[in-house]
């Protein structure tokens, strides 16, 4: 087996709450080798977002180690994450995360201007063309549907091609219809770049596109394996 | 019923907190606390003046003359209504020591002196005591005189032929304010001690002032028609303690006024912050507004809902406001009354407090509607997309805004008695904010189309500020018009200040003359001119024979009725008379009179003076020279420049019609600065009764009496900054969540900290640096119209203060933002989005 893209060792997150300390994450130990489509499923409030946060050091574990593209990420601090972060994860939220003031084109383009890569712009617009927004780079956010905001999104994770793209319920806020073809344009996108892809989902649909499925419940992880068998106990938990 | 379902709604939403609304209670109660501070203390003073009238004048009631003292049946209808006369003396002398001469204002008076009040001498000793003769006749002095004689108490100094030996140190005239404007330190010596020193002999310059203490409830009105109708028309000047101090008290009104005016100004500025913060707050509260409307509700119900909240903000703002302006200059009172150089009765006066009430209530108000009118726009559907809209309110709430603003500014226009000046303020207001909104507009086009330009490519940190600036909901607006107001005030006042000081110390000296020699009699000008242009260092002399005179009739009628408050006909001028044309004579209407003329009295007057009051060629003018009434005809005008200091006579009459009248003579000399001891110290010790007034002391105290004016000034303009400051935190605190949130997807993308901060910082830099920019033009504009149409002077850009300003504003966006730039920065991004979700 290659090495894996995110390797978890034991991590645990607990956040202080009102009413005390709340393990949200509790001991996670977990392998993703390159290529792999993972989905994370499990009922609200069991983890799944957290543990994605985590693997892309938008949240910091409170004991474990997290390591990504062979990286120990909990020794970085919070520029070296950013850092790490550029044009080597994509990460695409459900709330979609567009930069308000900027419109769709610019929206792209910083990644890959981080970067310093100089056609950072002609590359933005490929990217915009290839989710179907060609037309609409000089729209702002608020310009745009929650289908398009999510293209965008979307275009701003895979622009800077990275090793490892990261989906939290991406098609969440989304009707079917729009939902079905975010998912086409994640995967061909995925597929394009060779991307590890990691997903949260709640929808079967979406699960039954992975290669592999990890149900979590209460904090830890409740079954792993392949798609069928993984959903039937899901939908039997949930 | 309407009214009392919106209240019970409005209670229920003000149960929520009143989250975000700091701002809207800093700006109001600031700018309403200043102005009731500066109401207070200028209703101090005033109260002062008036209660200390008898003090201040050094009597209940004077009487003066000039040139000459009371003649016998003056003394005599003095006496009948008196129960005590005090008579005193008032010229210009030079006070020597050696070969140190300086000009000085000499009080002599006699053992009445003061009727009222006490003079305080540094060592305690009481006024009989100093003034009274053992060796020498005694004197007391300013000790700024002191020091520049190099004289010690116990020394002695010369007053013209007589020695005097100075026994204190005058701290404090009870009398000071009522003279007006002195330009020389003063010296109190007894009247009889100046027998001998050949200073008050026919046509020297002096004032005698007799001072009555009148019995209780005199009629002083009845007492001053009287007198003037007796004697006016033999040059008597009557004041009396209702009015002690005329020019002190037109002092204070006016730049108490003005200080209210720049007030008004930081009202303005906090008004940028109440429509800020009561749109924000509002903008928070569009879930609700919309579910009200889903329920039903009418636009007019919620903006009754709303108006109500801000009611009772407004209530509270206006409370802690009032309270700590009120609250100011009473704590600071000893502070205040120690600094200011007129009596000051500090402590709770209602009339200016109304005042700061009127201007907060219809401010708040106007300033809220906006956003309220909008709000009540908002449509259920916002519940899913959309908020407060941008565009103009409805029909009759732009009529209320109208309104509002027209009674804000009649208010402040009638309230402050000076309509032209409030109305020029108002107007410079609203053609800044103008200004400004327009300049926010570009920068943000700009910012727009530099985003996207090739210069910024690839410069993350550029592009993301650029995007703030020129991008939708962008602070910019906001930031521009809160800083860039106040900024304005304070570049105008800035500008204005160096302008007046450049117009005094620079060009004024340049042009203006080394001295001024007066009293030389008519019998040593021919010797003082040829002293003196013997001197080659000397460049220019002038001369010219000088009487004082006082207009008392024009055309027959009293010429206060003819001219008003003008100041040609308030107190006596200077008179000149000339057989031919002096050189240099510009006449613009009429002609001299021949040279050997001998007929009926003609005058020649200023041009400008008379256009002020309405005279014609061929107008009767009478004028008192020492108590004898020269009717004249008014055969010519001419032009009178008094803007290089150099000799100015508003009236010239011909020889003839003054003809054995005592005068004196008066000099003006251009000498080179280096031989101005030189020429001081030979004319003083040939001419002992001469008084030179040097031209760079007189403009020195001019210029003190100007940098107090600038700095009390500068004092209210500050507020109006702190207001902007205010304002601008406001703002950065409102966009502090907004910034979290690009923090954090910037985070997510690779941004590094560093990089996000200087994105931030060069967004605020930019925006501070726009409004600073705007400032300077505003101010230069307001500048310019200060010294063209009020001080009738030339303008020039002065670029030191101009540059402080636009750093200023650099420096104050930065700081502001600074705060809540940091918090944003040490988030995690997680707990940003998840917040989000």
């Amino acid at each position: 087996m290659s090495e894996p893209v995110l390797k978890l060792e034991d991590v645990w997150l607990t956040l202080k709450g009102n009413a005390g300390p709340v393990d949200i994450l509790r001991g996670i130990s977990l392998l993703v080798p390159k290529g792999e489509t993972l989905g994370l499923v499990g009922p609200s409030g069991s983890g799944k977002s957290s543990l994605l946060m985590l693997m892309g050091g938008l949240e910091r574990a409170t004991a474990g180690r997290v390591f990504a593209l062979g990286h120990d990420m909990t020794a970085l601090n919070e520029d070296g994450l950013a850092r790490f972060r550029r044009g080597r994860m994509g990460v695409v939220f459900q709330s979609f995360h567009l930069i308000p003031t900027m419109t769709a084109l610019e929206n792209v383009a910083v990644p890959l201007e981080l970067q310093g890569i100089p056609d950072a712009f002609e590359r933005a617009r490929e990217e915009l063309h290839a989710v179907g927004l060609a037309a609409r780079g000089d729209h702002y956010p608020a310009q745009l549907s929650g289908g398009e905001q999510q293209r965008v999104a979307l275009a701003r994770a895979a622009a800077p091609r990275p090793a490892l793209l990261l989906a939290d319920e991406p098609t969440g806020n989304l009707d079917s219809h729009n939902g079905a073809a975010i998912m086409d344009l994640l995967f061909a996108l995925r597929d394009r770049h060779g991307s590890t892809l990691v997903m949260v989902t709640h929808a079967p649909e979406l699960a039954a596109r992975c290669d592999r499925i990890v149900r979590l419940a209460d904090g830890q992880i409740a079954g792993e394996g392949q798609v069928e068998p993984v959903l039937g106990m899901s939908r039997s938990l949930a | 019923m309407n009214l009392s379902l919106a209240w019970v709604l409005a209670r229920r939403e003000m149960r929520g907190g009143l989250k975000g609304i700091g701002v809207f209670l800093a700006c109001l109660a600031l700018g309403v606390a200043a102005i009731a501070a500066v109401g207070i203390v200028r209703s101090a003073i005033e109260r002062g003046l008036t209660d200390q009238g008898a003090v201040l004048l050094g009597g209940d009631a004077q009487v003066e003359f000039t040139y000459r003292f009371a003649n016998q049946d003056e003394r005599d209808w003095m006496k009948s209504k008196a129960l005590e006369v005090s008579e005193l003396v008032d010229f210009r002398s030079m006070a020597v020591v050696g070969d140190a001469r300086v000009l000085t204002q000499v009080k002599a008076v006699d053992g009445a002196y003061p009727l009222y009040g006490a003079v305080q001498i540094d060592s305690g000793i009481s006024l009989p005591e100093a003034l009274t003769a053992k060796d020498l006749p005694g004197a007391v002095m300013d000790r700024v005189l002191a020091e520049q004689l190099g004289l010690a108490v116990g020394q002695r100094f010369t007053l013209g032929l007589q020695e005097f030996r100075l026994n204190g140190i005058l701290m404090r005239e009870p009398d000071g304010t009522s003279g007006g404007f002195a330009l020389a330190p003063r010296v109190i010596v007894l009247r009889e001690g100046l027998a001998k020193s050949g200073l008050l002999v026919e046509g020297t310059l002096f004032d005698s002032a007799y001072r009555l203490r009148l019995p209780e409830g005199a009629d002083l009105e009845a007492m001053q028609r009287e007198a003037e109708a007796k004697f006016r028309e033999h040059g008597l000047r009557w004041t009396d303690k209702r009015r002690a101090a005329p020019g002190a008290e037109q002092f204070v009104e006016r730049i108490g006024a003005f200080l209210v005016l720049v007030g008004l100004a930081g009202l303005a500025v906090g008004g940028v912050g109440v429509a800020s913060a009561v749109r924000a707050y509002l903008e928070g509260k569009i879930g609700t507004i919309a579910t009200l409307r889903t329920l039903g509700a009418e636009s007019g119900l919620i903006f009754r809902v709303y108006l109500l909240q801000i009611a009772v903000l407004t209530a509270l703002a206006l409370t802690l406001g009032l309270a700590l302006g009120a609250a100011l200059p009473v704590a600071l009172g000893p502070w205040i009354e120690a600094r200011l150089p007129f009596p000051a009765e500090v402590g709770f006066y209602p009339r200016p407090v109304f005042e700061a009430l009127f201007y907060g209530v219809v401010s708040a108000l106007l300033f809220a509607l906006w956003p309220l009118a909008k709000a009540a726009e908002v449509r259920a559907a916002a519940l899913y997309r959309g908020g407060i809209g941008t565009g103009w309110p409805k029909g009759w709430y732009l009529a209320a805004i109208a309104a509002l603003a027209a009674i804000l500014i009649g208010g402040a226009t009638w309230a402050s008695g000076m309509a032209w000046l409030a109305l020029s303020v108002a107007g410079g207001v609203l053609g800044a904010l103008l200004a400004l909104a327009l300049a926010a507009l570009g920068l943000m086009a700009l910012a727009r189309a530099l985003g996207r330009s090739r210069f910024v490519r690839g410069r993350v940190v550029w592009r993301l500020a650029l995007a703030a600036i020129g991008g939708p909901k962008a602070e910019t607006m906001q930031v521009v018009l809160a800083l860039g107001l106040g900024l304005s005030v304070l570049a105008a006042v800035g500008q204005i200040d160096a302008n007046l000081r450049a117009a005094i110390a620079r060009d004024l000296p340049t042009r203006a003359p080394s001295f001024f020699f007066v009293d030389i009699q008519p019998d040593q000008i021919d010797g003082f001119r040829q002293m003196i242009l013997d001197n080659p260092a000397v460049r220019r002399l002038e001369t010219a024979p000088q009487l004082r005179g006082l207009i008392t009739l024009i055309n027959g009628r009293d010429a206060r009725e003819v001219a008003g408050n003008h100041w040609v006909v308030m107190s006596d001028r200077g008179v000149t008379f000339s057989a031919k044309p002096p050189k240099g004579t510009k006449l613009t209407a009429g002609a001299w009179w021949p040279e050997d003329y001998a007929g009926p009295p003609q005058i020649s007057f200023s041009a400008e003076a008379a256009e002020e009051i309405g005279l014609h060629l061929g107008d009767k003018i009478t004028v008192n020279i020492l108590g004898r009434e020269i009717e004249a005809v008014l055969t010519s005008f001419r032009v009178v420049d008094f803007s290089n200091a150099g000799m100015g006579f508003v009236m010239a009459m011909d020889p003839f019609a003054v003809q054995g009248a005592p005068h004196s003579h008066i000099a003006t000399v251009y000498a080179d600065a280096a031989a101005e001891a030189g020429i001081l110290r030979q004319t003083t010790r040939a001419y002992p009764n001469i008084t030179a007034i040097g031209m760079k002391a007189a403009i020195g105290r001019v210029t003190e009496t100007l940098t107090a004016i600038a700095q009390a000034v500068m004092v209210a303009a500050l507020v109006t900054l702190v207001t902007g400051f205010v304002v601008l935190i406001g703002a950065a605190a409102a966009g502090e969540r907004q910034r979290q949130y690009e923090a954090a997807v910037l985070k997510v993308i690779g941004a590094s900290r560093a990089r996000i901060l200087a994105s931030f910082a060069l967004r605020a830099a930019l925006t501070g640096a726009a409004a600073g920019l705007v400032a300077i033009v505003t101010g230069a504009v307001s500048g310019w119209a200060v010294m063209r149409f009020v001080m009738d002077s030339d303008y020039a850009f002065e670029p030191g203060s101009a540059l402080l300003i636009v750093l200023g504003g650099v420096l104050a966006t930065l700081v502001s933002g600074f705060v809540f730039m940091l918090r944003p920065l040490g988030l995690r991004p997680a707990q940003v989005l998840r917040a989000q979700e």
